[in-house]
């Protein structure tokens, strides 16, 4: 559907109604049903707020950049009276009564919510298919795999249904799918965007972030999102100023784990910004085993609350015991099952030392070389993905899964803004990472700003 | 085999907010089922908690107020276990960086050494049916400290005594209302034997739900009993949880050590450290108050007061607060009119109010009336007895005591040329009684006292009339 700064440009001068905006994408949505990346779509909400919308409008109201605009929202995140499945049987019927803070900023901002699209199951997935509404099919190549596991956001925008959508990042949840899907995904910093309304994975390491068309549209979704909420104890950051990008450093461990493909992608977006200094970061290495020891034990803890005694699903048992097993193993699919398991595991007290806490350490660790680094430079750069979009169903190896979040890890795991970047150019697309220190958010969107214009 | 005994408690108090630890629902006992309930505390996906200021400071005065050290900054736990009542399927707590660590609790002479004390929330009540279990949730989530102490107690009395002195002490901070019937104050117990010759405690078993002052006594007696049994058997005591049966009064199994939950803690990732900043330090000292065993040592020494009448009138904190401010509207601070005061509060006061069950607070008149009355008898312008009366008027309307006494004619008659003419008559009167008297019958003298204060409806200064009838009756003889 293009940029939002465009669009907005034509809604003021009423070159179009919002009303007309929210009827092409409901079109655009319809044409692209094949994708499978909306979980459920709200036409009359969408038509009432768009006339809403024009109807302010035609007042002399304007609530901004978004007012008007179309967005989407990843389904685990609250939206005031659609349900929220978070691609689960195991939430049937759970709809919730107020927005997450996140899509209520959104609509205060006047954008005008689309529907909900798909995920992996609770988020845990890099490639959108382990969820109980089926896959989601990348716009570029419907063979392929959208990424994950915001992989319905990534898909609606990359299809042109919406111009913008909200995922969430949790080890490269919106970045990777955006670079799957050729479109732009950002990771705020952790502590600037509330997480109240969104359903917790990894609460240490949830985000909420924009997918979009191209930059700038992403970060005008980010300014209305991030500033402290008193509904989340952890949101507590107000974003930096935007400083001039200076030095930017190449992560040699991460640039060494990618592919010839990838590598000269990297060349080619290094080129573009003017060159950039090979630094060291050792701890990546320890990076994906410490996220998927702490995301799984914190998930196993999140999703405890998931038993059929109070909302969703219930499947029947002889006693309580039974009732709250047999829920969780008819609801829950097999990665969510997969991953309770390995957090419950490493947080047992045979097992603590050994995993939980190293992996605590490991993060420690990789949070004082981030540090370091970035008293020498001022961003640093990597690919998003080690790979491009894989195709549909030919991933069944879930550690081989989890390799496709290898470069997105660490900044998760250190808390830290980072932003994916299409590379344009033939075959599948590429996606190129911006990451800076914590608060930098601006500074990296003024950098992926100026690659984004040297790559067209 | 002589054995002592070796008891730790942890007491459960229900911090005295108006809401829940991390929402904003009412934190008050009762309510219709699941009616005090939001996302946060039904633990709603995407639901979040938020610290309750308010809990924080009250649980940082009462850690002030034990001599506990203070944490500048502590940590919240998730602490994991399945329960239908539990609706996170873990509870918030503060299991490695506690809100407070060490302080001492003062019992008697000694002082029990606390442990820690840490925040956390409570879990809903289960209901348990023939055929289904309902569950409230209206108490998950109200915020608790729970307080731990030290292997240190030494006998069931002193854990009963523990626990009351510390339901005096949140009662005086205001920080709990203490009450156990609602829940508010709970108490496991941990207890062991050490062989008097040995310097190891036992084995240890962990007594759950001794939720009584009387309760926690008997469940201990019968534990220690129960342990020197087997141990003079030659058995080892076995390492478990037990539950008190207070019907039965004895201690039944629960389960073994094996048997314990894992549960799994780590970091809460929802809540920052817990940082007490100046303002929140400042508002857990403002609430503290003289507690009641310093305010009864402190009446000992100024006021002269007797041990068991300070300890009596500083009790409760309402009372204590009362009776100082009577102390303060009296004329003069000398032991006699505060004791004489001291005697009233505990006396026809308390009697009064018993009996009626009221509150002082509820009272038409203030500590100062009751000043006021004291130095009437001070003075000797009312007798004891007469004082009683012009209280029963004070009962019913504020008045001033000495007005009271005119408008009944309640003065005591404390002059001889009042008093003697009444004797005389008494005297007079009874010539029988006076003839057996003179014989030697001298415990007469009190019925002659007696009469004397009949005929002047009480208000004969009784001390006066037993001095002028001796010196009247020696008169006579003369």
């Amino acid at each position: 559907m293009g940029a939002v700064a465009e669009l907005a440009e034509r809604l003021r001068a009423r070159a179009v109604s919002s009303r007309e905006l929210v009827d092409a994408s409901l079109r655009r949505a319809e044409a692209t049903a094949s994708l499978n990346a909306f979980v459920c779509l709200d036409p009359d909400g969408a038509r009432a707020a768009a006339a809403q919308a024009d109807d302010e409008r035609a007042r002399g109201i304007d609530r901004g950049p978004l007012h008007g605009v179309p967005v989407a929202i990843k389904d685990n995140l609250h939206v005031a009276g659609l349900p929220t499945t978070c691609a689960s049987r195991i939430l049937a019927g759970f709809v919730p009564r107020t927005d997450a803070t996140a899509v209520g900023r959104l609509r205060a901002a006047g954008a005008i919510v689309m529907g909900k699209t798909n995920l992996d199951e609770f988020a845990m997935g890099s490639s959108t298919e382990h969820s109980a509404f089926g896959p989601v099919r990348n716009p570029v190549d419907e063979e392929r795999v959208a990424g994950g596991s915001s992989g319905g956001s990534a898909a609606a925008v990359a299809a042109g249904v919406v111009p913008i959508a909200l995922g969430s990042d949790t080890g490269g949840s919106v970045r990777q799918p955006a670079a799957f899907c050729g479109v732009v995904g950002l990771r705020p910093t952790w502590g600037s965007v509330s997480r109240s309304g969104l359903v917790a994975f990894a609460s240490s390491l949830d985000q909420v972030g924009p997918i979009a068309a191209d930059v700038e549209s992403a970060q005008l979704v980010l300014e209305v999102l991030a500033s402290p909420d008193p509904a989340d104890a952890t949101a507590t950051r107000n974003l930096g100023p935007a400083a001039e990008p200076g030095r930017i450093g190449l992560i040699t461990e991460l640039a060494d784990a990618v592919p010839p493909a990838g590598r000269s992608v990297l060349d080619r977006a290094v080129a573009a910004l003017g060159g950039a200094e090979p630094v060291s970061l050792p701890s990546t290495r320890f990076a994906a085993p410490a996220y998927y020891v702490l995301a799984s034990a914190e998930a196993a803890s999140n999703l405890a609350r998931f038993d059929g005694v109070r909302y969703g699903a219930r499947v029947h048992g002889d006693s309580l015991a039974a009732m709250i097993r047999s829920t969780r193993t008819e609801g829950f699919g097999r990665e969510v099952q997969r991953r309770v398991l390995l957090g419950n595991f490493v947080l047992s007290a045979g097992h603590r030392d050994a995993y939980y806490r190293r992996g605590l350490a490991a993060r420690d660790r990789l949070r004082a070389e981030f540090d370091a680094l970035f008293r020498r430079v001022d961003l640093l750069i990597s690919l998003t993905a080690p790979e491009t979009a894989f195709p549909v169903g030919s991933r069944p190896d879930p550690v081989a899964m989890y390799r496709s979040d290898l470069l997105t890890i660490p900044a998760a795991l250190a808390g830290l803004p980072a932003v994916s970047v299409p590379v344009p150019g033939p075959g599948l697309p590429w996606g190129v990472q911006l990451m800076g220190p914590a608060g930098a958010d601006r500074t990296v969107l003024a950098a992926a700003r100026r690659l984004e214009a040297a790559l067209r | 085999m002589s054995y002592t005994p070796v008891i730790g408690l942890e007491i459960h108090l229900q911090l005295a907010t108006a809401t829940k630890m991390f929402c904003g629902c009412s934190a008050a006992f009762g309510g219709a089922p699941n009616t005090r309930t939001c996302p946060v505390c039904l633990g709603f996906p995407g639901a979040l908690p938020v610290p309750n200021e308010q809990a924080v400071v009250l649980a940082t005065r009462l850690a002030l107020a034990l001599g506990a050290t203070v944490q500048r900054s502590s940590a919240f736990d998730r602490k994991s276990y399945i329960y239908p009542d539990l609706p996170k399927g873990y509870q918030i707590t503060q299991q490695v960086q506690p809100i407070a660590t060490g302080g001492a609790v003062p019992v008697g002479a000694r002082a029990i050494p606390l442990r820690r004390l840490h925040l956390e929330e409570d879990a809903g009540k289960s209901s348990h049916g023939s055929s289904s279990t309902t569950i409230d949730l209206n108490r998950a989530g109200v915020p608790l400290v729970e307080l731990v102490t030290e292997p240190a107690l030494r006998s069931p009395a002193e854990a009963a005594a523990f626990m009351k002195q510390v339901r005096r002490i949140v009662r005086y901070l205001g920080v709990s209302d203490g009450n156990m019937e609602q829940g508010s104050l709970r108490c496991d117990a941990n207890v062991s034997l050490r062989r008097t010759d040995a310097e190891e405690p036992g084995d240890r078993v962990e007594l759950k739900n001794i939720n009584s002052f009387r309760f926690v006594s008997q469940a201990l007696e019968h534990e220690i009993a129960r342990h020197a049994a087997l141990l003079d058997a030659g058995e080892r005591v076995p390492r478990e949880t037990r539950l008190f049966d207070a019907k039965r009064g004895v201690t039944v199994f629960m389960r073994s050590k094996e048997d314990d939950q894992d549960y799994r803690y780590f970091p809460e990732p929802d809540l920052p450290p817990l940082v007490l900043d100046d303002a929140l330090l400042r508002r857990a000292r403002e609430g503290l108050v003289e507690l009641a065993h310093e305010r009864a040592g402190r009446w000992e020494r100024d006021w002269d007061l007797r041990a068991k009448d300070a300890a009596a009138l500083s009790a409760d904190r309402a009372t204590a607060e009362w009776f100082e401010a009577a102390v303060g509207a009296l004329g003069s601070r000398d032991g006699a009119q505060v004791r004489t005061l001291a005697n009233l509060m505990l006396g026809e006061v308390a009697r009064r109010l018993n009996d009626a069950g009221g509150l002082l607070a509820d009272l038409p008149f203030g500590p100062a009336r009751l000043a006021q009355l004291v130095e009437l008898i001070e003075d000797g312008t009312l007798s004891v007895e007469l004082a009683r009366k012009v209280l029963g008027v004070l009962w019913t309307r504020d008045a001033d005591p000495s007005a009271i006494a005119d408008e009944h004619g309640w003065r005591q008659m404390s002059d001889d040329a009042s008093i003697d003419p009444v004797i005389r008559a008494v005297l007079a009167d009874h010539p029988a009684e006076l003839g057996r008297f003179r014989a030697g019958k001298t415990k007469l003298k009190g019925f002659f006292v007696g009469q004397v204060m009949k005929r002047t409806r009480g208000t004969a200064n009784p001390g006066l009339v037993s001095a002028r009838l001796d010196a009247l009756l020696a008169e006579q003889d003369g």
